[in-house]
């Protein structure tokens, strides 16, 4: 196994859970999740369809509360409400794409920008660094998939997140665009934050984290 | 860098008018379908001039109610979950985005009032009287419907109960809306005092605002 370190990790928790359980209706996604990441850290999460990869992004991102166990996120407690005040220093790219389908690629990041409270031009630059500068009227439903996910990582070089949760982020992409994501984790753990990066390409993913976490059955392995 | 409460709002009551100009489900949907239930109830009871004048501002205010609902749960239910965690992670305060989805949910059922009004007077032959009053029920019924749908498709969105819900959630606050609007334009013609009617209107938007702001981040979390 190849394994590139970015930086020096320091000892710094960004994501602390301790038997951390989350239900969803009434079935139990996760159980006895214990996990820690540390600032400058890039984690692979693992594991087959169902295994709860997508609800522990959500659980880290703060979007969902746990029914057992305790956890924070850069600081906040996941079970009050501080985890409110953190929630904007989170970046989450999930596999199905957050973007409004009516509007142009450029209104959704102008939106987002006015939301996260960052000048509105800061959206036409992070559009051209992702190579995306003669797009931005182009609307999000008749963009490919690919240009879709270049225009969220631009949402997120936009605005300045402590973690990045990235739910397959090579699926796709170009070789260039792969490129500018990997360049986007490697600057975000040089940075102090910390990115989770799912994938079930264990490869590409060995060769950019510090260390990888398996789950099975809603368990870390 | 934070940014404030009514910019967020504006944000994302912008974001939906630009939505709503793209997709045109007001306009080209609603609006039409609208005129269309006003034109059905003279073919049903006939075309007595003085019995279309008499209900006819009813007709108007049940038809406004029941489309001016299903405009505003739509509009807040049409949001998928990966747009709302988005939004969410920009630090959308679920308050905020609450105002804003009513907002723009408030003018465009005032567009949908103007245009549909413009067919019932025609059609029914409605005298327009108390105008300073008439635009004040008219804003205030826009707002409370917008409100209430906009409330109701965040209750829709956190349950599993789905769209069933709808009728008996809206139905106990859009009654004294509906009373309101009707007493009014009924007061206006009589020469009554209509002020009870508009104070009960007033209250019911109140009330449905402060319910839908108290009750946004709880919603958001279920």
């Amino acid at each position: 196994m190849t394994s590139v370190h970015f930086r020096t990790v320091t000892e710094t928790p960004l994501v602390e859970l301790s038997g951390v359980g989350v239900r969803i209706g009434s079935t139990q996604i996760l159980r006895d999740v214990d996990l820690q990441i540390t600032a400058g850290e890039v984690v692979g999460l693992f594991g087959a369809n169902g295994a709860g990869k997508t609800t522990m992004l959500r659980l880290i991102a703060t979007l969902i509360r746990p029914a057992q166990g305790q956890g924070t996120v850069l600081g906040a407690d996941l079970s009050s409400a501080e985890r409110y005040d953190v929630r904007r220093r989170i970046g989450m790219i999930g596999h199905v794409p957050g973007l409004y389908p009516e509007l142009t690629l450029g209104e959704n990041l102008r939106y987002s920008a006015r939301v996260a409270g960052v000048p509105t031009e800061r959206a036409g630059e992070a559009l051209g660094a992702v190579g995306l500068a003669g797009a931005a009227d182009r609307r999000a439903g008749a963009s490919s998939h690919g240009m879709q996910r270049r225009t969220e990582f631009a949402r997120e070089l936009m605005i300045d997140r402590s973690l990045l949760l990235l739910d397959e982020p090579h699926s796709a992409l170009d070789r260039d665009a792969v490129d500018l994501v990997e360049g986007l984790i490697e600057r975000k753990a040089a940075e102090g934050g910390a990115v989770v990066v799912v994938s079930h390409d264990r490869d590409r993913i060995n060769a950019i984290a510090h260390r990888s976490v398996e789950l099975a059955g809603g368990t870390l392995t | 860098m934070t940014t404030g409460f009514w910019q967020q709002a504006k944000a994302v009551s912008g974001r939906d008018l630009l939505r709503e100009r793209r997709r045109g489900d007001v306009l080209w949907i609603t609006i039409p379908f609208g005129a269309i239930a006003l034109l059905l109830v003279p073919l049903a009871v006939g075309t007595d001039a003085a019995l279309l004048r008499e209900i006819g501002p009813g007709m108007y205010w049940v038809i406004v109610m029941l489309f001016g609902v299903l405009v505003a749960v739509g509009k807040a239910s049409s949001e998928t979950l990966p747009q709302q965690d988005a939004s969410l992670l920009l630090g959308l305060d679920p308050a905020a985005g609450f105002v804003g989805r009513s907002g723009a949910a408030t003018l465009l059922l005032l567009i949908f009032e103007v245009v549909v009004g413009v067919v019932a007077v025609g059609l029914y032959d409605i005298s327009i009287i108390g105008i300073p009053w008439l635009i004040f029920t008219l804003l205030t019924a826009a707002i409370g419907l917008a409100l209430l749908g906009t409330l109701t498709g965040s209750i829709v969105n956190s349950t599993s109960a789905g769209t069933a819900l709808v009728p008996l959630l809206v139905a106990p606050l859009s009654v004294p809306l509906l009373l309101g609007a009707t007493q009014s334009y009924e007061g206006l013609r009589l020469g009554h005092s209509i002020v009870s009617w508009i104070l009960l209107m007033v209250v019911v938007v109140l009330v449905v605002a402060i319910i839908g702001v108290l009750t946004a981040r709880p919603l958001q979390e279920t």
